[in-house]
């Protein structure tokens, strides 16, 4: 690989992390470090996909990341989205999975109740 | 808890150096006027405006002042902060949508910290080299290939004042040099990822989150010292870190990012994994390097240093995986920057792993210089249940504790040390008033017992010793003698061990022997154990804030416990086998295993 090559290669995997150009997109951060698997993230991961398939929506992906640090509050999910707004949610099961992407992802819809802050004290 | 109002004080670069006294300036009002309950201030990373710092941000609201100097801070306080009122004349003028911070976990948990190393640990996929670099990895690399000397890299990694995250603290520039001046036709660089410390997972998090960044690094030390293969040293009980590198190094060299004449300059440089069995002596380098080379992992006499003859006999680089992980960023945006966070002495940030009797457990990273209390109390959340604090133990089994009275001593290697502890690579473990401080120089000692190669007598009998006297003192057979004898063991250990986990292993009861002289000698004179931990020397009690509930009575497995309703309940200790279900059990602590003398001191503290 050449210098230039990299660069391109970084522009388009910019656009794609930020969903340049892209309207109503979003990107679905699942914890999948140790800690996040230990607690639950695999089946919570699942589900995500499950909800994707099942929608078959465009431009919203599932990514499994790192630790973000919050192990107690592990499984995490942040959904990223296109206009920037980044929202946390904690403690996260299947059940929840599946509320989250139907009001927030599919509505737009916040679940305040999940929030990453209302659960911390 | 939401504070009632949240200030949050740019400490970038930039905005570093008037910072402080701004800050300084809000506390001594928050104080004047007894808010501190309801007023915090708070310095945080760069608010991504640095032309016209210092900034000052107010929650709620989100109010960005700009441009402000010590002489503002009073009437932004009397105005602002006292009547609402915001002070328009220094109000920032201008789009600010960066930061969207909503809530208070995220101001105070993420707000404060730096991201320098975990800059991409939860936000890329470690899964996707493209994610990497979309977010400039290997453009480092891309850099010091096409751009750079390697005499330039490394003063360049030297100007920084990166300092060596896996315990020593060792200038990390200085170390590449030696390297580079052995001359040899064969050097080796080695990344350190054994990560034994019992509450460590700094490490792991790095290589689980972010691989690419461990591999672009070692590329980049590989081209200053002229070695053309590296070592990544991995416990085998990190699987998910070990198969995320296995797939990151695939797919590095798929793209040619590793492998034979990267970026067209002519240097080649590949890595390979090696697993280790997790022996905690295999994190020292010399023993890690015995055990690459498939002998027995046990610590060699140095020097010679590895930089001069190291593995397999030729010149090695190691460096820990958070050291590593620091070397990008320091191309990307240079020296400079780096060395402009943190201290004179430490630049750049720390990671820890907070665990213990702490609110919220997990990682952080914060600027060197961010003083103790900072973590556990603004971004920790304090110690749950309303416990008091005791003591933080940093540095692991080579550590100490660090008490109430110095939690404001900011954060880096020399004063750490000078404290009695020592950084290590970044374990915090936080102890409250129910913890033993005898009990937990004694499970440091079990476990540096466990993991003694044997090579050398004082640190494979010295330590037993202590360990039994310990244990001794934990069962109430302690007597006051055997406090000069630890004292005495643990001086001819620090003194005639070879390696580091020798002559820092008396370091936890040293430390504890110090500051909780008090708790020792409670154990050996009045045989009590004043937290309520030795079983031996604890009793329990109920005491007068009974409800009568009866639960305790119903539940305790040997009949121990009689009483009648809504009436206070007494313990029979003949016949109390200490099992500890009532006190878990009773739904307003009314029974204590803590003796009264010592029961009195913590209510008064508390
Ligand atoms: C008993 C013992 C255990 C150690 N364990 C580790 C470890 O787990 N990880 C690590 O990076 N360094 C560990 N070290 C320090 C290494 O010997 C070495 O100093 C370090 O890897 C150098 O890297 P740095 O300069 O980047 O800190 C240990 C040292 C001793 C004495
Ligand atoms: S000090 Fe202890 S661990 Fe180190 S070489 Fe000697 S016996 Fe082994
Ligand atoms: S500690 Fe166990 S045995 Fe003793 S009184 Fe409580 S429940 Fe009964
Ligand atoms: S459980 Fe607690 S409150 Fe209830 S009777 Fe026992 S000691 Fe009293
Ligand atoms: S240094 Fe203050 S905004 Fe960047």
């Amino acid at each position: 690989m050449t210098l230039n090559e990299l660069n391109a290669l970084r522009k388009k995997a910019r656009d794609h992390i930020y969903m340049v150009g892209l309207k109503r997109a979003a990107r679905i951060q699942i914890g999948y470090g140790t800690c996040g698997i230990a607690a639950g993230a695999k089946p919570v991961y699942n589900a995500f996909i499950k909800k994707i398939e099942e929608y078959n929506i465009p431009n919203v992906t599932v990514v499994k990341v790192g630790c973000m640090g919050e192990c107690a509050f592990e499984p995490i999910v942040e959904i990223v989205e296109s206009d920037g707004t980044k929202t946390i949610y904690c403690s996260v099961n299947e059940r929840m999975s599946s509320e989250i992407f139907e009001e927030h992802v599919l509505k737009g819809q916040r679940l305040d109740k999940y929030l990453l802050s209302k659960t911390k004290r | 808890m939401l504070d009632r109002m949240h200030i949050l004080i740019c400490g970038g670069p930039d905005c570093k150096d008037k910072s402080i006294p701004i800050r300084d300036a809000f506390k001594a009002n928050i104080k004047k006027h007894h808010l501190e309950n309801e007023v915090s201030a708070v310095i945080t990373g760069c608010f991504g405006l640095c032309a016209l710092g210092p900034h000052i941000l107010i929650y709620p609201g989100e109010i960005l002042y700009s441009g402000v100097s010590e002489e503002n801070i009073q009437e932004i306080f009397e105005e602002h902060v006292m009547k609402n009122n915001p002070v328009e004349r220094l109000l920032y003028r201008g789009k600010f949508d960066r930061m969207k911070l909503k809530n208070r976990s995220e101001l105070t948990f993420f707000a404060q910290q730096e991201r320098i190393v975990l800059r991409n640990c939860g936000t890329i996929n470690p899964l996707d080299i493209n994610e990497y670099i979309g977010r400039d990895g290997y453009m480092a690399l891309a850099k010091v290939l096409t751009e750079m000397t390697p005499e330039e890299v490394i003063s360049e990694v030297k100007k920084s004042g990166l300092r060596g995250r896996g315990g020593g603290g060792f200038p990390t520039g200085l170390k590449w040099e030696f390297a580079k001046k052995s001359i040899s036709d064969e050097k080796y660089v080695v990344c350190n990822a054994d990560e034994g410390d019992p509450g460590a997972f700094m490490d792991r998090a790095v290589l689980e989150g972010d691989p690419h960044t461990v591999l672009e690094a070692m590329a980049i030390c590989g081209y200053a010292i002229g070695s053309h293969t590296g070592y990544i040293y991995i416990r085998a009980e990190y699987p998910v870190a070990v198969e995320r590198l296995e797939i990151a190094i695939g797919q590095a060299k798929k793209l040619g990012l590793l492998g034979k004449n990267i970026f067209e300059s002519g240097f080649d440089f590949d890595i390979e994994i090696r697993l280790g069995a997790g022996a905690f002596v295999c994190g020292e380098e010399t023993a890690l390097m015995a055990s690459i080379e498939g002998e027995r992992g046990m610590p060699r006499k140095k020097p010679p240093f590895p930089a001069v003859k190291g593995l397999f006999g030729k010149p090695t680089n190691v460096n820990n995986v958070e050291t590593f992980a620091n070397i990008p960023p320091i191309f990307l945006k240079g020296a400079d920057w780096f060395k402009s966070i943190g201290t004179e002495k430490s630049s750049g940030t720390k990671v820890f792993a907070l665990g213990g009797k702490i609110a919220n457990t997990g990682l952080l990273e914060v600027p060197m210089g961010t003083t103790l209390r900072e973590v556990i109390f603004d971004i920790g959340g304090g110690i749950p249940n309303n416990k008091k604090f005791k003591a933080v133990q940093t540095g692991g089994p080579s550590g100490g504790c660090i008490t109430e009275e110095m939690l404001d001593t900011p954060i880096d290697f020399d004063n750490l040390i000078a404290l009695g502890s020592m950084m290590g690579s970044g374990g915090m473990i936080v102890m409250d008033e129910d913890t033993c401080m005898v009990d937990v120089a004694r499970f440091y000692l079990e476990f540096t017992v466990d993991e003694s190669c044997g090579k050398c007598t004082p640190c494979r009998e010295g330590t037993k010793r202590m360990l039994d006297i310990l244990n001794r003192i934990c069962q109430g057979r302690g007597n006051l003698d055997d406090l000069n004898i630890l004292e005495r063991l643990a001086r001819i250990i620090k003194n005639s061990s070879l390696c580091g986990l020798g002559q820092t292993a008396p370091n936890p009861v040293l430390s504890t022997l110090k500051y909780f002289k008090d708790e020792y000698i409670a154990h050996v004179t009045d045989k009590v154990c004043p937290a309520g931990v030795c079983s031996k020397l604890t009793k329990y009690v109920i005491l007068d804030n009974c409800i009568g509930c009866t639960k305790c009575a119903k539940n305790c497995p040997v009949g121990a416990i009689t009483g009648n309703v809504k009436e206070k309940h007494k313990i029979n200790s003949k016949l109390c086998t200490k099992c500890g279900v009532c006190k878990s059990i009773c739904p307003v602590e009314a029974i204590s295993t803590k003796p009264e003398k010592w029961r009195a001191i913590y209510a008064k503290a508390n």
